[in-house]
């Protein structure tokens, strides 16, 4: 890969305006008394020394997305026949996300195994993931909250996976590494310089973020461990006491894949939709008949565990279909932590 | 270039012919309206299909004509839920889109050379059907086939103009039984693992395949075992809600397998290795 560049702070604007010249350019922004990705204008703020609240995932997987478009008419030849048209596009705008942390970039490679490759490759994701960038922030230490676990699942304050570019912070700017080819290209530009003399602080930068993190737990045993515990009644109830089912650990997750289809409807035409859903909800499972194999919230949490630290890496070599953002434990209403159940799980698999 | 394969697109086909099968059960027979894909088209019995229709949503059912008859494609839904009941209001000559086919199959190429015992319950008969004439379509590819189907009345009784043939066929054993006694009921009356046990067909070289409402399966299963049936030769097909029918949406999973991918056909030995959440 190319050597490293720097670019200083105040040049920072030039590097957006000149990327948002091309393409749709997702910053994080304070907003709503949080922080969320949203398009690059001139002037705007853009938050890079906390982790945002809600990860980038819409910028490949939007909220609501149409699958496609619908039209109802009648055959003028014999007005008694109905006629049916359908109208698809899977095309996706260019879109550079510029500043997520490692965790939220990372989110995608566990889209990818599941969007991507197997029997029926999802050509909407293909495409967004494909006119997608990844400009990504490494942690520095003072950004590690008490919430970060991302090096329990194989990741780190300054995963690179996922992304095209790592920036990390250092003195007066950010130094810049291509990640791809992708990324590469993206650093030929006139506001970054050579970063060679910036090298070793951005490790130490580096260093010291991993260095608060400390020690991980082994959670090698999880995926047994859940399994284990699958019957055990007792034990969900006593992990999903406090929740509410809110869903907001699913909608905030980077890793949180699933879907629902919905049409709607508008006269005669309209257009079928897929929107963002929840495992946390009675609905998501609720069958016709009235059977619903998920009815409480024990078997609802269970699922949304049992899949990212069992079911996933099961299917998926090992990979854990978590990237330890935290923001599940963090914007939780009721303080569930899936960094106990997990461990629980494992200690109890150990007697 | 080509767009890519879009598998959330539906083929648009036409109604040809519905049957008001029960009071709650509509069948429709449909048409790709794109000829050269309907003759393209292949499946495998057991498979199965989103029905949908504009504004209404998509819901899964198994094709249940076999693939040795492709006039139409056939599928049979029974009114439950939102989707259902307005499929239910769509008649001959309307649109509906197709997504097909989806899921995995029976295991019909390992069951040659088998005796085969059908055990269907209600709707539940839509899957065995597809199999069930599959056999018949390939008569000599299997040993003695039996059927036993049951419904709560014979009112309740679906693909009642095929059963005339189906009892009389000197090549398949078909039993059919109500839950309680009807005015002209000329059949067994008695529930269907009650009746199961009094056909005692036998295990040796056999397969059963059973499909029906929750309680029915369970004690199926039960009469099966008693029967001396092993796991592996018991197999049954499911339904779970789906969306996307593609292995992506994550709704269907029970632990790492996903019904609509993985399944919905499954051995009971299979079953039983899964986690316990159906």
């Amino acid at each position: 890969m190319a050597a490293v560049k720097y670019i200083a702070s105040d040049k920072l604007p030039d590097w957006l305006k000149s990327l948002a010249a091309k393409s749709r350019v997702l910053v994080p922004v304070a907003e709503g008394g949080g922080v969320v990705f949203r398009p690059y204008a001139p002037g705007c703020r853009p938050v890079f020394d906390s982790d945002a609240t809600a990860p980038p995932k819409g910028a490949v997987f939007p909220a609501c997305q149409e699958l496609f478009r619908y039209e109802q008419g009648k055959d003028p030849e014999d007005p008694g026949k109905p006629t049916l048209k359908l109208i698809a596009s899977t095309e996706a705008e260019p879109t550079v996300v510029f500043g997520a942390k490692p965790c939220g970039a990372r989110g995608f490679l566990i889209f990818d195994r599941v969007y991507i490759g197997k029997k029926f490759p999802d050509p909407y994701y293909i495409a967004a993931r494909e006119a997608t960038v990844f400009v990504t922030m490494a942690c520095a230490a003072a950004n590690v909250e008490n919430t970060c676990f991302c090096h329990w699942v194989g990741s780190g304050p300054a995963d690179g996976s996922g992304s095209d570019v790592l920036l990390t912070p250092v003195a007066g700017g950010y130094t810049a590494e291509a990640v791809t080819d992708k990324g590469a290209a993206l650093l030929e530009d006139p506001a970054l310089a050579d970063g060679a003399a910036k090298a070793d602080e951005a490790a130490a930068v580096k260093a010291a973020a991993r260095e608060v993190l400390g020690e991980a737990p082994d959670i090698a045993a999880s995926p047994a461990a859940l399994l284990a515990a699958f019957d055990d009644a007792d034990f969900w109830r006593d992990q999903s006491d406090k929740c509410v089912s809110c869903g907001a650990c699913t909608y905030l997750c980077p890793t949180c894949y699933c879907f629902t289809i919905t049409d709607e409807p508008k006269g005669m035409s309209g257009r079928r939709m897929r929107s963002w859903d929840a495992c946390m909800h009675f609905q998501f499972t609720l069958e016709a008949s009235g059977h619903n194999p998920r009815p409480t919230k024990a078997h609802r949490l269970k699922n949304r565990v049992g899949h990212k630290f069992s079911y996933y890496p099961t299917l998926h070599d090992g990979l854990v279909a978590c990237c330890g953002c935290g923001r599940c434990i963090k914007s939780c209403p009721v303080s569930v932590d899936i960094r106990e159940i997990v461990q629980n799980a494992v200690a109890r698999a150990k007697g | 270039m080509t767009d890519p394969f879009n598998p959330y697109l539906p083929e648009v086909a036409t109604i040809l012919e519905t049957v008001q099968e029960t009071h709650n059960i509509k069948t429709f027979r449909v048409r790709f309206d794109d000829e050269a894909k309907m003759a393209a088209f292949k499946f495998e019995p057991g498979q199965v299909g989103q029905l949908s229709a504009p504004g209404i949503g998509e819901s899964t059912f198994v094709i249940n004509s076999p693939p040795t008859r492709m006039d139409y494609l056939q599928f049979s839904v029974m009114r439950a839920g939102e989707v259902t009941t307005m499929l239910h209001g769509l008649n001959a000559g309307d649109k509906v889109g197709v997504r097909a086919p989806l899921g995995n199959c029976f295991p019909y190429e390992a069951m040659k050379g088998k005796n085969i015992v059908f055990v269907g319950g209600g709707i539940g008969m839509a899957p065995l059907r597809t199999l069930f004439l599959y056999m018949l379509d390939n008569r000599a590819d299997y040993g003695d086939i039996t059927l036993l189907y049951g419904a709560r009345s014979p009112a309740d009784m679906a693909f009642s103009a095929e059963l005339p043939e189906w009892t009389s066929r000197a090549d398949v054993n078909t039993t059919l039984t109500i839950d309680r006694e009807a005015d002209g009921w000329a059949h067994k009356v008695g529930l269907i693992p009650n009746v199961l046990l009094e056909l005692a067909p036998k295990p040796e070289n056999t397969v059963a395949v059973t499909c029906g409402p929750p309680i029915m399966i369970k004690f199926t299963l039960e009469a099966l075992k008693k029967l001396g049936f092993e796991d592996d030769q018991i197999v049954t097909t499911l339904e779970k809600r789906m969306k996307c029918g593609i292995g992506i949406c994550g709704r269907c999973n029970i632990g790492s397998s996903y019904v609509c991918v993985d399944g919905p056909v499954y051995t009971y030995a299979q079953l039983k290795a899964l986690p316990n959440e159906l």
